[in-house]
């Protein structure tokens, strides 16, 4: 086993145990930070995978946005010092239901589909990691043309085509809903004023 | 101590280059010259990541000692003066050793799990920048072509520990404290970015050592002088980086005259050291950045040509040893600025933010990034760098003469001006031995 597959073992079964773990614990502030692992976890494996920046965004998206909101969200909703969760015995049968099937669609995905195997010189090219040049490129709409049925080995030398629409114009459109999102927020949360009435 | 590792350092990068290089062309197919590489790789990996954590805790056992020494002096003091001979030199190990034999407290209403771990992911936050902060040209542990990205990311799961730690702790001023520092990191977190932007646009690049190899040269090629947009960007990231690391006059977290000492109130001893480990690393990492972003990052500023080139290793020495002065100098004014400036109210904290750092920051992005397409047709518009590194430059020639010419103000034999100075008799030792004219 060389370094690498170690690493993707330790670092996997980090975020597996953090992950059990969030659904385990009963304490709400303690689950959140096992979500952190989890999460910090995942950003490893991108890491680990020479997805540079995808593991940053991982970081800089989930671990510093979503969990700074859960804690926030644990700190206001909490009564006592230290509130705790407990789940009902349905409740475990039901999460344990849904948990199932997700893992048999996720286990036969994996078994069943095909897996196009890149080039090995591709792969070891250090210089290939260079996933944010790739990323923003085809959000201008330059991309790297791939064969069919093909998804993650290119051809050596693809022309590089420039399509009429890269993934900027559907980036800009979700961020747009996402200030909608931001405004409605700000809407509900704000104090409500009565008007005064003309006299 | 330091140039040692630092060479250990270098030479164990440059070796795992080499191997990485021998690796990837598919050399050595044979098992045993694999297995040796492999071997080689790792152990250099622990030997960078071992040299890294050495660096980031003895600077911040120099910090500490700087801390006391600066706000001694600015405060008309002496500060530490016996440890270890003269100007108190030992006076920080002194303290760690107190800190490791003081009593550990966790106080009952705890919860121990989180209290306990609360301030080891301050230190692994910041300890993880250091992976990718480059000390010199290829003087890096691992030159992401993300590095200022991945920097923020990892920088900013350190308020984690301190929300956590103030959590767990079960007292409402710590609970405060990490409530303070959420609303204020998560807030400076947007013009921090945005500020970074910047100088990352001019760049064209977000790896920390393309744009510092794009400084090289003399100071007018640094990126605070490129144009006014960046030059003002670098004040807008500095101040939103004292932020993030929760410094003076943005350390709302442990106001000490509101909330005893805040999110660390209940720490002790030896996880209490660690908070402060992982905050001097942070201002050290966030002094990196911005001097590899703006000030030119390990370049001299004076030499029309790159040191490293020119003389191989010995120049890298020095390359290295010209970026942890600078960074210093940054970190040195952190620790005037927080001994100088009043601390903020939470409020004022905010708006800081919300009102004006975030609007300017946009704004800069914006202007850069006409600033950057202007280039292309008016060519005229790069003579204003030298415009502003020459104005920069007289400004601070003339402070320092004027600093160097005008008398001292804290002359210790000297009575200050002030109403007892009608009343001679009072005091007659004093205002004789002066005799101030």
């Amino acid at each position: 086993m060389n370094p690498k597959d170690a690493l993707f073992v330790i670092v996997a079964s980090w975020t597996g145990l953090s992950a059990i773990a969030v659904v385990v614990s009963q304490n709400i502030v303690r689950s959140a930070a096992w979500l952190l692992f989890s999460l910090a976890g995942t950003a490893g494996i991108y890491f680990l995978l020479g997805a540079d920046f995808v593991g940053a965004t991982q970081l800089i998206v989930y671990v510093g946005g979503v969990l700074v909101l859960v804690i926030f969200g644990v700190m206001l909703t909490a009564q006592g010092p230290f509130i705790s969760l407990k789940t009902s015995t349905g409740d475990w049968g039901i999460a344990g239901l849904v948990g199932l099937i997700f893992l048999g669609v996720l286990s036969s995905s994996i078994l069943f589909a095909s897996w196009p195997v890149a080039s090995d010189a591709r792969m070891k090219d250090a210089a290939y990691s260079k996933s944010s040049v790739a990323l923003g490129q085809a959000f201008l709409g330059i991309k790297e043309v791939s064969g069919p049925g093909n998804v993650t080995s290119f051809p050596s030398n693809a022309p590089r085509t420039r399509l009429p629409m890269g993934y900027l114009l559907p980036f800009e459109l979700v961020s747009v809903h996402l200030l909608v999102v931001l405004i409605g927020a700000a809407y509900l949360a704000r104090a409500k004023r009565r008007l005064r009435k003309p006299r | 101590m330091f140039v040692l590792n630092l060479l250990s350092n270098y030479v164990g990068i440059r070796t795992a280059l080499a191997s990485v290089a021998l690796i990837a062309p598919n050399v050595g197919d044979k098992d045993f010259e694999r297995l040796k590489l492999r071997i080689i790789l790792t152990v250099v990996a622990v030997i960078a990541a071992v040299v890294l954590i050495t660096f980031m805790l003895m600077s911040a056992i120099f910090f500490v000692w700087l801390e006391r020494k600066v706000s001694a002096r600015i405060q008309d003091r002496l500060g530490p003066t016996r440890v270890g001979g003269k100007f108190g030199w030992l006076q920080t190990l002194a303290d760690g050793l107190k800190l490791l034999v003081k009593e550990d407290i966790i106080p009952t209403v705890a919860d121990p799990v989180l209290f306990r771990l609360g301030p080891y992911i301050a230190l692994v936050g910041a300890y993880l920048a250091f992976i990718a902060l480059p000390f010199g040209n290829r003087v890096v542990a691992f030159d992401m072509n993300i590095a200022v990205f991945y920097m923020l990311a990892v920088m900013s799961t350190e308020v984690f520990g301190v929300i956590l730690g103030g959590y767990a702790s079960g007292s409402k001023w710590s609970l405060f404290g990490g409530m303070r520092e959420a609303a204020q990191v998560v807030s400076y977190e947007v013009p921090r970015a945005i500020s970074v932007l910047v100088p990352v646009i001019v760049a064209g690049s977000m790896s920390l050592s393309v744009a510092a190899r794009a400084q090289s040269g003399p100071f007018w090629n640094w990126y605070i002088f490129h144009d006014p947009f960046t030059f003002l960007a670098f004040w807008t990231f500095f101040t939103c980086g004292t932020a993030s690391c929760k410094r003076a006059p943005f350390d709302l977290a442990e106001a000490e005259s509101e909330l005893v000492a805040g999110f660390h109130t209940e720490y002790s001893g030896f996880r209490w050291l660690i908070f402060f480990m992982a905050e001097y690393g942070s201002m050290f990492a966030i002094s990196g950045i911005a001097i590899l972003l703006f000030l030119g990052g390990w370049n001299t500023g004076l030499l029309p040509f790159e040191l490293s080139q020119q003389f191989g290793i010995v120049g890298n020495i020095v390359n290295v040893i010209v970026f942890i002065l600078k960074g210093w100098f940054l970190v040195f004014v952190m620790i005037w600025v927080r001994w100088t400036l009043p601390r903020l109210r939470i409020d004022q904290v905010m708006m800081t933010c919300l009102r004006y750092l975030l609007p300017i920051s946009c704004f800069l992005l914006l202007g850069v990034s006409c600033w950057q397409l202007a280039l292309t047709r008016l060519g005229w518009l790069d003579n204003v760098r030298y415009l502003l590194a020459g104005g920069s430059v007289l400004l601070v020639l003339l402070f320092l003469v004027k600093a160097l010419t005008s008398a001292s103000a804290a002359n210790p034999t000297q009575l200050m001006p002030g109403p007892w100075q009608l009343d001679r008799a009072a005091v007659p030792d004093v205002s004789q031995s002066a005799g101030p004219s």
